[in-house]
This record gives structure tokens, sequence and C-alpha cells, in this order.
């Protein structure tokens, strides 16, 4: 049992409340949260530290314009903010943000983190669609149900880590059939009963993995193993990551929005990875045909083995892939197999460091002996 | 002519340890196979991932990867962090589907020339084995 409050409200409408007197009683100084940009549905990730400006906040919505662990760590590269403030994320987001956090790539020391039992977000894609509202609205039925809504992302839809890890508060979604007239915040955290004293609702103590949960996880499940079979069928090997990958134009589009792809020049972005002329001619003599660009297996592959242990499974990759390559099922199967070889998980504890700047004496001894 | 397929066996042994054995193994007149392609690195810590990735996509049969023994590293934890490397590759190849035993990690220290011989001997066989990698005919890789 979790101690939490109960708001008398529709979620939406009562975390909005919630932020805006946070902004308006000078409890914090900003809230980062998603934004209503125009009438055509563009939503952004904002940081708002006016109430006025507070109008069009969104939070919850649900699209991903952004990684927000990634934007989080672009405000606090070089040291916390100088004030509080709230950060609405998706659990991903926020494993995303302990995990550039470890790097020296943020500092999480600031920020009150709100992160709700996530129900996915809606494919990039669809923002724009002269139907967004009806999606919007068929999401969040979803949600109250706890189904897999099939407008979300591949990445959503087969998530089993939907339960936020290492936020103050968590807003429960997921299962509540009654979300249109209130909602619960579960505080976890000293500094989330602090801030939630400003929320008005009535303490109550209760769980956050109710059945509705335990059973879309198993929903979840299912359709993760599916996933997983289909995409890069098992066997086929080379063939078939050749086939997976064969649409791909070497925009690096993947890497740009992946929020744990954080290298200010990415290695395949750099001369290293540029084709010499010599061994063009070379490649040419030997093989008679050549894929342009290059290096198209050697990118993807390569980039597995810089981040994919941790990949916190957003799903941001396939969703900017201008040729609809499923990257972020093959990472999220790839990341699993070596979180489960490395017995890591991204973004649980943020004082365990990343398996590649580690090691154990005495691990693997069997490894190199044979 | 022998027609028989050879092999070609790219192998990063480290400076102190695996390449020294591999020379003393040379000294002895010790019969290693031909087909080996030594690339001498300073530490098998500076065996990057994709170097042994490269290689494998650009068509090598076979890639060793040989350092000290874990505790006996001329520079003291570097074959750490090669195990570590070493593992990830294996089971990134493993979940795609890759043929893993086409790369592989041995630890030879610098005495060890007898089991330098039979390890590279033993390798090439098993490459004989497999034939040549698919990859080496791929041309929209």
């Amino acid at each position: 049992m979790a101690k939490a409050i109960k708001i008398s409200k529709n979620v939406q409408e009562g975390l909005f409340d919630f932020l805006k007197s946070l902004l308006e009683k000078e409890k914090i100084s900003g809230v980062f949260t998603l934004k209503k940009m125009d009438d055509n549905g563009a939503v952004s990730y904002s940081l708002i530290t006016s109430p006025d400006e507070f109008k069009n906040a969104v939070p919850l919505y649900p699209f991903m314009p952004v990684n927000a662990g990634k934007a989080l760590s672009s405000f606090t590269l070089l040291g916390k903010t100088e004030e509080p403030i709230v950060a609405v994320l998706r659990p991903c987001e926020l494993r995303a943000f302990v995990e550039l956090v470890k790097r020296a790539q943020g500092d999480i020391e600031n920020f009150l983190i709100i992160s709700p039992t996530c129900g996915g977000v809606l494919s990039l894609n669809l923002m724009g669609d002269k139907n967004q509202d009806k999606m919007v609205s068929q999401y969040w039925i979803s949600v109250k149900n706890a189904e897999i809504s099939p407008d979300t992302r591949e990445t959503c839809q087969f998530c089993e880590n939907f339960l936020p890890l290492n936020a103050d508060i968590t807003v429960g979604t997921l299962g509540n059939k009654n979300l249109d007239k209130e909602f619960t915040l579960f505080l976890n955290s000293p500094k989330g009963e602090e801030f939630a004293k400003e929320a008005s609702g009535s303490s109550v103590s209760e769980e956050i993995e109710t059945k509705e949960i335990n059973e879309l996880k198993k929903k979840r499940e299912e359709l993760r193993e599916k996933y997983f079979k289909e995409t890069g069928k098992e066997g086929e090997g080379l063939k078939s990551l050749i086939n997976t990958f064969a649409s791909c134009l070497g925009c690096h589009g993947c890497s740009h929005v992946c929020p744990i792809c954080y290298c200010t020049l990415c290695e395949f972005d750099s001369k290293t990875h540029e084709y010499q002329a010599a061994s063009l001619s070379s490649d040419l003599k030997k093989k008679g045909g050549l894929k342009v660009p290059t290096g198209n297996l050697l990118f993807h592959i390569g980039r597995m083995t810089h981040m994919a242990v941790s990949c916190v499974s957003c799903g941001m990759c396939s969703d900017v892939c201008p040729v609809n390559i499923p990257v972020a099922t093959v990472f999220s199967k790839v990341g699993s197999s070596l979180q489960e070889e490395f017995k890591y998980f991204p973004g649980k504890d943020i004082e365990e460091p990343a398996p590649q700047g580690t090691y154990k004496e005495d691990e693997f001894m069997k490894i190199g002996e044979q | 002519m022998n027609d028989k397929y050879t092999p070609n066996i790219i192998g990063f042994l480290c400076n102190w340890c695996s390449y020294t054995g591999a020379d003393l193994a040379g000294t002895s007149r010790m019969k290693i196979p031909p087909s080996l392609k030594t690339i001498r690195v300073m530490c098998s810590g500076r065996i990057d991932p994709l170097f042994v990735l490269k290689a494998f996509i650009k068509g090598a049969d076979g890639v060793m990867m040989m350092g000290c023994h874990p505790g006996d590293c001329h520079y003291q934890k570097g074959n750490y962090n090669t195990r570590r490397r070493f593992v990830m590759l294996n089971s990134i190849f493993d979940i795609l589907g890759l043929e893993k035993k086409r790369i592989g990690l041995w630890w030879v220290s610098a005495s060890e020339a007898t089991r330098f011989a039979q390890v590279t001997n033993e390798y090439n066989k098993e490459m004989e084995k497999l034939g040549p990698n698919p990859t080496a005919k791929e041309i929209f890789l």
C-alpha cells in the first residue's frame, strides 16, 4: 500500500490545475511539460515559467515529440538547474534521463519528477492528422480499460516497464475507469509528499499495481514475444538483417533522436567511417557492386555495441525513420538480451554504473580459457 | 595448385602476451595455420568491438581476439574490459542470428606457445568446416 492523494477531477484537468498552482504559488520556478503549439494539433515539450503562459499546457497528452530525458539532459549538462523545476515525464523518458545522468550528461537534483502509469504514446505521424482529436479520445478509453491501443508506437504496445521508477509522484491512470472524475497521485518520496501538499485532494492509501495493471502486463508480454519473433526471424541471421535494414538511407535520424546516443560527434558521422576512394575501388573489384551509402549494417550493429545495453525502448528511432524500419523493435530485442547477460536494467538504479564502464574481476570466468 | 578452401582469419593479438606467445611458437618451429593474419595491438583492451565487427562484415571468415589471462594484463585492467566487450559482441551475434562461431576470445600468455598453436590450428579447422563467410558475397550490406 502506498501513500497517495485522490483528486476529484478529470486527470488532465486535475494535473493541469495542480501544476499551475505550484507555479502561481512560486513553489517551483518552472514546469517542463507538453504544450499545444497551434490549432493543428502540434505539441511540443516546453519549459514554462509564467502562469500566464501555462494556458495551453497539456501534460500527459499522448505524444512524444522528443525524448524528454534527452531534453532535460540538455538543460542540466553543465550542472543542476538553479531553481526547482517540475518535469512531467513518461517512465521510459525518466529511465533515459537516469541513464544520461549516470554518464555525466545531466543532473537530476533540482527536479520534481511526475510520471504516469503509462499507456504509451501515439505514433508521431498522427500529429496533425485530421482525426487527431478522435484518436486521442480513443487512446484515453484504452488507458481507462488498461487495454493496448493500436495507434500507439510498437514499443509502447509491447512495453512491460510502464510503471515509473524513481519518480517523486506517480499519476495513476491505467485501469482507472473513473479517470474522467477522479485520479490518484502516488507519493513516492519526501519531495513528492512535500509538493503534493498543494494538491487539493484527500489522503488515501492505495496499491499502484492493480489487477488491471497486471493483466495488461501479461497482454503486453505476449505481444512482445510475437513482435520479437517476427522481427529478424530466428535462424535467418544475416539475410534477415539485410532485409530489415535494406531501405535504410543512412540519415542517422535514429541515432540523432536516441536519448542514449549523446555523443557530440557520433563516430559514424565522423571521418572514421567515411568511405575512402581506394577502398571503394578495391571493393568494387572484389564484389562487383556496393550499396550507397555504404556501411549500413556496420552502422546499425555498431550502434548496438555502443548503446543497446542501455536501450530504454522509447521507440523514438522507429517513429522518425523515414522508411519505416522497425529500428526500435530490433534494438529492444538486442537490448533485452544484453541486459539479461549483464544483469543490468537501464534507468533503475542511478548508482549502478553502465556495463561498458565497469567490470568485475571474477565474472565470465569460463570465457577465453577454452 | 591447392584447391582446398583456406579460410581468411584475422587475429588481434596483444603485444605483451599473445603476440609474444605467437612469436615463441614461431621460433620454436611449431606449425601455425598460414591463414591467420595477425594484427598487433598493445593491449587486448585496445580492441574496439567495431574492429571485430568490421572484419566480419568485410568478409573475414574468422576473427580471433587474444590477450593476457585476467589478472596478468600488462596494463593491469585492460583485459577485463576486453572480456566484457567480447561477451557483448557474442550476445549481439547470438540474438541476431549471425554466426557467432566466427568470432572468439582466447587468453594466451607469452610462454604458452603450445596453446597458441593448438588454439589457432583448432580454430582454423573449425573455420574450414564452416566455410566462407556469407558477408563476403553480400553486396548490399
